[in-house]
């Protein structure tokens, strides 16, 4: 039978219109062997959120309302956690070649990273220049949270939790500074380690355990690195966690210059 | 009334308060019973881990470092007007990083003012300022240990005459063995150079000093 051909379709209304295939259904056509693969994506997700209600965590942290007035100074926050990220990934990379040894080997280590791997130099620069981005960064984040008075009612205990994290990130930087073992990496130890030794009461017994002991000794390095890149990291990804699930709470503040817009029947009373 | 509802809460017995299923003479109800028991074996299972892990990181605190006394010459090497550097183990196993210079000179009454002992027949002078703990020099010229990070002074018996530090340098006690001169112990000084039990630098032993610093059980003097 010769082919006719086929007629434009009724201008119908739109519930009358034949809903469109939905996918993998074909409306009643065979089922295309490519639909499968085509829907994986969506078919993982689904499986997943259908089992978790992730999406729903998902839009509550992504899709908030944010005051008028946002500006880029609001990108600082969100720039030091990646900054710590950078820190995280390539720290846990160094990890993989650095020997926490004092009689050499940990400078031997770090030189081997710098000279002779195929882009340590470029992954230890990262770490270590990063570390003075993201001190920089926690300064600024903590500027701006102070000059726009975003550390106010009900946010007091986000910026208590802010001010551990910069605590932490001068911990990280103090005990990562150790960790080249050369020269400088020594004596600014040992002046670092008396600085906190000058806590009266205990002070003394603050740097007896920094260093293991009355002098800089065998396990003081490995004492260093442990919470370096242990103890700390750790502490530190909990309170980030903790910092935004407050931020995502509470929600952002408008910045200090925004007058607030009245309300429409105040204005007609005023007027 | 709320007096009435405090009333009935007021019987010790959990039949009298009308809680249910209450068993004669029970003070204590199941779910309370059931809570603080759980409550009591999760802080057991934490603290038999938590308690030791924190008695391991803060041992070190309350080890006493063991006493080495080195050889560092014989009694003729050193004169009594000068000092003599001296290269000594502080921390043995870790290299370079566990040396320091020791500055050693025989005791010479007619500058020496601490009261003689057989403990300082030779002065050893430590070289870890008491300021922060850099490393001091003797400039002989000057007549003078000078620190190179922050101006720190200190005359021919250690004693600070410029810079931040707030005691004199540290000594350590020295020995005679037949001929052998050894260098033990390290202890501090304060600004009449009695002998202290060590401190780290930046914290004064004159005055309130010595209590606000206490000696710690990781380094005591002799």
């Amino acid at each position: 039978m010769p082919k006719l051909p086929k007629l434009p379709a009724p201008p119908l209304p739109h519930a009358l219109q034949a809903p469109p295939p939905r996918p993998g259904e074909g409306n009643g056509k065979v089922a295309s062997p490519l639909d499968g693969p085509k829907e994986a994506g969506i078919t993982v997700v689904d499986w997943v959120d259908e089992r978790t209600s992730l999406s729903g965590g998902a839009r509550w942290l992504m899709f908030r309302k944010v005051p008028k007035g946002t500006n880029w100074f609001y990108t600082l926050g969100s720039a030091t956690m990646f900054a710590f990220l950078s820190q995280a990934v390539t720290g846990v990379f160094l990890a993989m070649y650095y020997r926490p040894d004092p009689s050499g080997g940990a400078y031997e280590s770090i030189r081997h990273v710098t000279n002779e791997v195929f882009l340590g130099q470029f992954v230890r620069g990262m770490h270590k220049w990063g570390s003075s981005v993201m001190v920089i960064l926690v300064f600024l984040h903590m500027g701006r949270t102070f000059f726009f008075g975003a550390y106010k009612y009900p946010r007091e205990l986000n910026w208590v939790i802010g001010v551990v994290l910069l605590i932490l990130t001068m911990v990280m930087s103090f005990t990562g500074y150790l960790l080249p073992f050369d020269q400088r990496a020594y004596w600014a130890t040992i002046v670092g380690v008396n600085i906190n030794g000058t806590g009266p009461l205990i002070g003394p017994y603050l740097s007896d355990f920094l260093r293991a002991g009355p002098e800089f000794g065998a396990t003081t390095l490995s004492r260093f690195y442990a919470i370096h890149m242990l103890l700390i990291p750790g502490a530190l990804a909990a309170l980030i966690g903790a910092h935004l699930y407050l931020v995502a709470k509470l929600g952002t503040t408008a910045p200090p210059w925004l007058k607030a817009e009245k309300s429409s029947e105040l204005r007609e009373a005023e007027a | 009334m709320v007096s009435d509802k405090h009333a009935r809460h007021k019987s010790k017995y959990t039949a009298d308060r009308m809680i249910p299923g209450a068993f004669d003479g029970e003070t204590v109800t199941r779910r309370r019973f059931m809570t603080g028991t759980a409550h009591t074996a999760g802080a057991i299972a934490a603290g038999s881990f938590a308690l030791p892990a924190l008695g391991f990181a803060l041992g070190p605190i309350f080890k006493s470092a063991p006493h080495n006394w080195e050889t560092v010459g014989t009694t003729n090497s050193f004169p009594n007007d000068n000092y003599v550097p001296v290269v000594m183990t502080i921390t043995p196993g870790i290299g370079e990083a566990g040396k320091t210079t020791v500055y050693m000179r025989k005791r010479n009454p007619a500058i020496d003012v601490d009261k003689a002992d057989q403990y300082n027949q030779f002065i050893a002078i430590s070289t870890r300022c008491a300021h922060l703990g850099c490393p001091v020099r003797w400039v002989d010229a000057a007549e003078r240990f000078i620190c190179p990070c922050h101006g720190g002074v200190y005359d021919l018996l250690g004693r600070r005459v410029g810079g931040p530090p707030v005691r004199p340098l540290d000594r350590f006690y020295t020995r005679v063995e037949g001929e052998q001169v050894q260098v033990g112990p390290r202890y501090s000084v304060n600004s009449e150079l009695d002998r202290f039990s060590p401190r780290d630098p930046g914290e004064p032993i004159d005055g309130i000093g010595q209590y606000l610093y206490p000696s710690r059980p990781s380094a005591r003097k002799l």
